[in-house]
């Protein structure tokens, strides 16, 4: 399948990362398809695409979380991270290595057992950071960032499971955010949360967006038209167009994607 | 027409209506039988808990609770008669903390070996054969720790006696070993794998992963899992009875013979004291006092299940 891939007069930013010809089979289950697609670093890219298309399974190739299960294969092809060009995918690539790179954040707020502080610090620690009051500058960065201070940064020992839904996931995104990420990963992280949540998230990831590069799942298209610079249109296990987020809604090339942005697919 | 329609309906109903009928009686019967299952054991726990404290209740017509509680001899069938409970607890305690110093680590080790890190044909093997573990014969156990262990012991330590606490204590760990393990086990696996994922994600190690996050969320699980290991170590016998010496000794020495609540019941309950006797009722008193230990200890599980409740 061709890539259409827009180009406008405005200069592309710099790329973060580069999905090339990447194959990548559950089991005996081809899952994705020699799938190509651009993430641009400081901006929001949207994966959208109807369920089961291999939206988080092209997400979670990033950062190797498919390696944690027996039987996944990725089987040709790789994500270039850029500026120094590693093959996320290649087998001499420790996976932890990536992942302290790359960040995610789930579908699903899933805080640690442990107060909030030890939430955010987490990351930190496992990477070995001791120092008290270096963990607690990071730890009030982090939630300042997450928008989550004002809440809870009189209350940091309380456990991350006593907050709201909405408040959880920003917990995890300062959680994600603690360690620097290079690159976060988030799929679908509204869709666990009311609209006032959801639309505080988006809010914030917009804000983020100047300090780290975003890669989103999201099965709203309004909410990938609302907040990503570019969408990435994808249908069972293929990406079908590829295109700033202006584009790919207004006018997309592809028929199919046309199809399904109008709600004429099924 | 309409009047067919009706007839039809009227049949219908009392069709289901007596079909109801008939499915109530029948949920009434089986609901009366597990009412009576029920009502059963707890009257069963009733009268037991009755007898134990009626008999107690007569000794302490005779024996002071002072006496009871601070003096430092149990010599219930001698003349010269004491009735100091601290010395069959003292065996208790020391033969118990023996055993949980082998089977909490152990236990614990294991659960997590085989939860996060064991691949799948591994722990397959592993869990029938530690199953197997708990469910050998604990006499077996008890001769194990007489003619096996304590031999050995005393290859390295000649002064050791042919009875102790110690090996009574060491081989009852590894009897309580799978007691431990499975159920900090079981509750590891309940971790949902979106936790497991979290910390992967944040860039943690498999080791980290099951210590910062699997194991304090199955906080509770794991707290359940010690305080069985704990009841299973107090309430042992035979173990003790065979190779702990059953000799009443006020230590907290690990290489000394020593009778235990548990050794001492049997001893007394297999010898032939008159009905009645104050030394018969010796048997209640230290049968309440051991069930009010696992009380405790049953207590202090439930607290801490419900303070550690897990909340994924
Ligand atoms: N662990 C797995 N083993 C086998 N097949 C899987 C596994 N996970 C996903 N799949 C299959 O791979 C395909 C892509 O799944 P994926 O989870 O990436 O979809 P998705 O686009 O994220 O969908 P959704 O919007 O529902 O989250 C689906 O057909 C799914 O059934
Ligand atoms: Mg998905």
């Amino acid at each position: 399948m061709s890539i259409e891939t827009e180009t406008t007069h405005v200069p592309a930013p710099a790329l973060k990362a580069e999905v090339k010809q990447l194959d990548f089979y559950y089991g005996d289950f081809h899952a994705l398809k020699k799938v190509e697609m651009p993430v641009y670093e400081r901006c929001i890219t949207s994966l959208i695409g109807p369920s089961g298309c291999g939206k988080s399974t092209l997400l979670r190739c990033f950062n190797r979380m498919h390696d944690l299960y027996p039987g996944n294969r990725y089987a040709g092809g790789g994500i270039i991270l850029h500026p120094d060009n590693t093959n996320l995918l290649s087998p001499d690539v420790d996976p932890i290595e990536v992942r302290m790179r790359l960040s995610m954040v789930f579908q699903k707020p899933n805080p640690f057992p442990k107060s909030i502080f030890e939430n955010v610090a987490y990351s930190l620690r496992v990477r070995g950071m001791k120092n008290k009051t270096e963990l607690e500058d990071r730890v009030q960065q982090a939630l300042k960032s997450a928008a989550l201070w004002n809440e809870v940064g009189s209350r940091l020992n309380e456990l991350g499971a006593n907050l709201s839904g909405g408040q959880q996931q920003r917990l995890c995104i300062a959680r994600a955010l603690a360690s620097d990420p290079e690159l976060i990963l988030f799929d679908e992280p509204t869709s666990a949360l009311d609209p006032i949540a959801t639309a505080s998230i988006e809010e914030l990831l917009m804000e983020l967006k100047d300090q780290v590069t975003i890669l989103i799942v999201t099965h709203n298209m309004q909410q990938a038209a609302r907040i990503s610079d570019y969408t990435a249109y994808m249908y069972l296990g293929e990406m079908v167009e590829f295109g700033e987020s202006e584009q790919l809604f207004i006018k997309p090339k592809v028929k199919a994607t046309e199809d399904y942005i109008t709600g004429r697919f099924g | 027409m309409s009047s067919l329609d009706s007839a039809a309906i009227t049949t219908h109903v009392s069709q289901r209506l007596s079909k109801k009928a008939s499915r109530n009686i029948k949920e009434r019967v089986i609901e009366f039988i597990m009412l009576s299952a029920a009502a059963f054991s707890v009257f069963i726990t009733v009268a037991i808990v009755y007898i134990l404290v009626k008999e107690s209740w007569i000794f302490f017509q005779t024996v002071p609770l002072t006496d009871f509680l601070f003096d430092t001899q149990w010599t219930p069938l001698f003349d010269d008669a004491h009735y100091g409970i601290t010395v069959l607890l003292s065996g208790t305690i020391t033969s118990s903390v023996v055993a949980l110093l082998i089977a909490i680590p152990l236990g614990t080790i294991i659960a997590i070996y085989l939860s996060e890190f064991a691949p799948f044909s591994v722990r397959e093997i592993a869990k029938p054969l530690l199953e197997l573990l708990g469910g050998v014969p604990t006499i077996v156990y008890g001769y194990f720790a007489l003619v096996v262990l304590t031999p050995i012991l005393q290859w390295f330590w000649p002064d050791l006696p042919g009875f102790s606490l110690l090996s009574a204590g060491l081989v009852m760990g590894v009897m309580i070993i799978p007691y431990v393990s499975s159920l900090s086990g079981d509750a590891m696996r309940a971790v949902p794998m979106a936790l497991r994922e979290g910390s992967y994600a944040m860039g943690a190690t498999r080791l980290q992963t099951a210590l910062k996050v699997v194991v304090p969320a199955a906080t509770s699980g794991i707290a359940s899992a010690y305080i069985l290991g704990i009841s299973r170590a107090v309430g042992e016998t035979m173990i003790l009875a065979v190779a702990a010496g059953m000799q009443p000794n006020l230590t907290f020495n690990p290489t000394e013979p020593g009778a235990t609540i548990t050794s001492y019941i049997v001893q007394v309950a297999l010898g032939d004291l008159p009905h009645g006797s104050i030394g018969y009722q010796t048997i209640f008193v230290a049968g309440l006092s051991l069930m009010l230990i696992t009380l405790t200890f049953n207590l202090l599980g439930y607290w801490l299940r419900k303070k550690y409740r897990e909340v994924y």
